[in-house]
């Protein structure tokens, strides 16, 4: 059965699901919601809600839930999340999974509240002080923010690494038919590095502090390992008419939904436009995007933002590709006669 | 041949990385020895923040995650919340809590947080070098005091104990010295009231332990124990600011 729902709400039903028990969070627009479903619903399957004094606090209390071996959320957006880095860094460091939700808004500073994509960079390339990458994950419709939400904690606890839903305002906001309840039955793996105290095995300890000399290269090198078997293993993205398409469209989020409704009016035109979404922003479709675009020579990359994913998929692409950009920053919202006409100019 | 004082079972058998006069692995001490005889070690799970706290693993055999500078009373939240039949302690310095971590301090305490802070004011930061911390005394000169701390440029020493103690969730707050015999036993006599006031759930409780730090201080050990005893204590009265009963509890 499918039900009306607001992508933040399937968001936060998708948390439950997963088997998350604990979320902190502080409030800020545009994800109210969230945490006020959770005030509202935790309890009914046993779970603990803290109103948390800031966001500081929140990813704190994430860090001590996830430390003692629980499914634990928080969810922010813009200034939020940037108070949350150092503790996403932490997270990294400590090897400790969590899920983070970031409904994003228009930066810098306060900003607004209208859809938009401009912290790309600071989820995908860091935020955070030192070498770690979060996973990231790029929802575009309701049912993406239940599924990705189940899939994030899975990806986390997989990887002991944090993880974040990267969403535009539109998904956070929009309502869609939903199915409510997971595609695949939800375990939740032992985690015996957990901090229960120390009965009937020695004493364990969770930190990030190495400073024995070598000691923190090795470490940043068994990181990378991890996010290089990430890049092997987790890469999710969605194609659209690319058999034949002359021009490739890449862009995520809504943008990428924009781009559907063009690339249909661009067929029945005769224009043969396809579309790649990366779903998984970190790791990046890089290989899938290098394939396609050494036979596309040309990618028109849409975003909600100045340029930001852009530069990932200039890297990806293949030698002699052609990458054009069309952003719409600060709350803009592309329409699918502008993505056409865009078409229209680098093809002609 | 009957032994009278052995090493607590907590208390792991190495060298500390405290410099020679601290006070603060007497802290260490405290806290293992009220481990063992309340028989939690088990259970328990320490949370250090970031200063001469942080290799709190090294010492106590018990499970302990590393907190964020500042952060370990909202770590020690979200652990609780989890396990609330652990016992879940922070342990922090005075910059650690009365500076960068004010915040979290106040609001787990304020909701009344079922955990316990061990707080270490030496009037310092320890371990980066000697600067100023919101518990220098007036008039005392560190590497960012160079002339000594002004009350119109720096402001006035931070009360912690005190101020926690106004907090509707807190149910102990107290304030300890470390630097003779006779203190040592009032302040193990703290943590053990502390520590049972979260195993009986009654709530937030701290200690705030008064520490000498003789390197940064730039003086002797013996020295320094006299500026604790004559210094620190006149602005920082030792004493119990709240002790909350079951009656004030219900």
């Amino acid at each position: 059965m499918r039900v009306l729902t607001k992508g933040n709400i399937a968001l936060a039903e998708g948390a439950i699901q997963a088997g998350c028990k604990f979320y902190f969070g502080y409030p800020i627009t545009p994800q109210n919601d969230i945490p006020e479903y959770l005030a509202k619903h935790l309890p009914r399957v046993g779970g603990t809600f803290i109103p948390a004094e800031s966001e500081i606090a929140s990813i704190n209390m994430i860090l001590g839930a996830s430390a003692a071996g629980a499914r634990a959320m928080t969810s922010s957006s813009g200034p939020g999340i940037s108070l949350m880095q150092e503790g996403f860094s932490y997270l990294a460091g400590s090897e400790l999974p969590a899920v983070i939700v970031n409904i994003m808004r228009i930066g810098p500073g306060l900003g607004g509240i209208a859809p938009t994509q401009g912290d790309y960079n600071q989820a995908v390339h860091g935020g955070g002080h030192g070498d770690y990458r979060n996973i990231v994950l790029a929802p575009a419709s309701c049912q993406e923010m239940f599924d990705l939400t189940i899939k994030a904690f899975e990806l986390a606890d997989k990887y002991r690494n944090p993880a974040m839903i990267l969403a535009d305002a539109m998904v956070g906001q929009f309502q869609e038919p939903c199915r409510l309840t997971p595609k695949e039955p939800v375990v939740i793996p032992q985690k015996p590095w957990a901090l229960t105290g120390a009965k009937s095995r020695p004493a364990q300890l969770i930190k990030s502090l190495f400073l024995g000399p070598g000691e923190m290269e090795v470490h940043n090198l068994d990181l990378k390992k991890k996010y290089d078997t990430m890049e092997q293993n987790e890469v999710m993205y969605e194609t659209r008419h690319l058999d034949d398409a002359d021009i490739m469209i890449i862009a995520f989020g809504t943008p990428s939904r924009i781009a559907k409704t063009a690339i249909q009016f661009l067929r029945q035109e005769g224009v043969r436009a396809g579309l790649l979404r990366p779903i998984t922003l970190f790791p990046f479709p890089s290989k899938a995007i290098h394939e396609y675009s050494s036979r596309i020579h040309k990618v028109l990359v849409v975003e909600m933002n100045t340029g930001q994913m852009l530069r990932d998929v200039q890297l990806a692409c293949h030698n002699g590709t052609k990458v054009y950009f069309y952003g719409r920053p600060g709350g803009g919202i592309p329409y699918p006669d502008d993505i056409m006409a865009q078409v229209k100019k680098i093809l002609s | 041949m009957q032994a009278v004082f052995t090493r607590p079972k907590t208390l792991k058998d190495t060298p500390t990385h405290f410099c020679p006069g601290c006070t603060h692995g007497i802290a260490h001490r405290i806290v293992a020895e009220v481990i063992d005889e309340l028989g939690i070690r088990e259970k328990t799970i320490g949370i250090p923040g970031v200063g001469c706290c942080v290799f709190l693993y090294k010492y106590l055999d018990i499970d302990v995650l590393e907190a964020p500078h500042g952060r370990a009373p909202a770590c020690a939240t979200g652990m609780k919340r989890v396990l609330p039949d652990r016992i879940i302690f922070a342990y922090q310095g005075d910059g650690d809590m009365a500076a960068i971590g004010t915040s979290e301090v106040i609001h787990a305490a304020n909701r009344g947080e079922n955990i316990t802070v061990i707080y270490i004011n030496n009037s310092v930061y320890g371990m980066t070098g000697g600067q100023m911390a919101p518990t220098t005394l007036l008039g005392q000169q560190t590497t960012t005091t160079p002339y000594g701390r002004n009350f119109r440029t720096e402001g006035y020493p931070i009360r912690m104990a005190e101020m926690l103690a106004t907090l509707e969730g807190v149910a102990y707050s107290a304030r300890v010295a470390l630097h003779k015999p006779k203190y040592v036993m009032q302040a193990k006599k703290a943590v053990e009231k502390a520590f049972t006031m979260q195993i009986n759930e009654m709530g937030f409780s701290v200690v705030e332990m008064l520490s000498t730090c003789n390197t940064n201080w730039r003086v002797s050990p013996t020295e320094a124990i006299d500026k604790l005893e004559n210094e620190m204590i006149p602005y920082f009265p030792l004493g119990v600011f709240k002790e909350r009963t079951g009656k004030d509890f219900l």
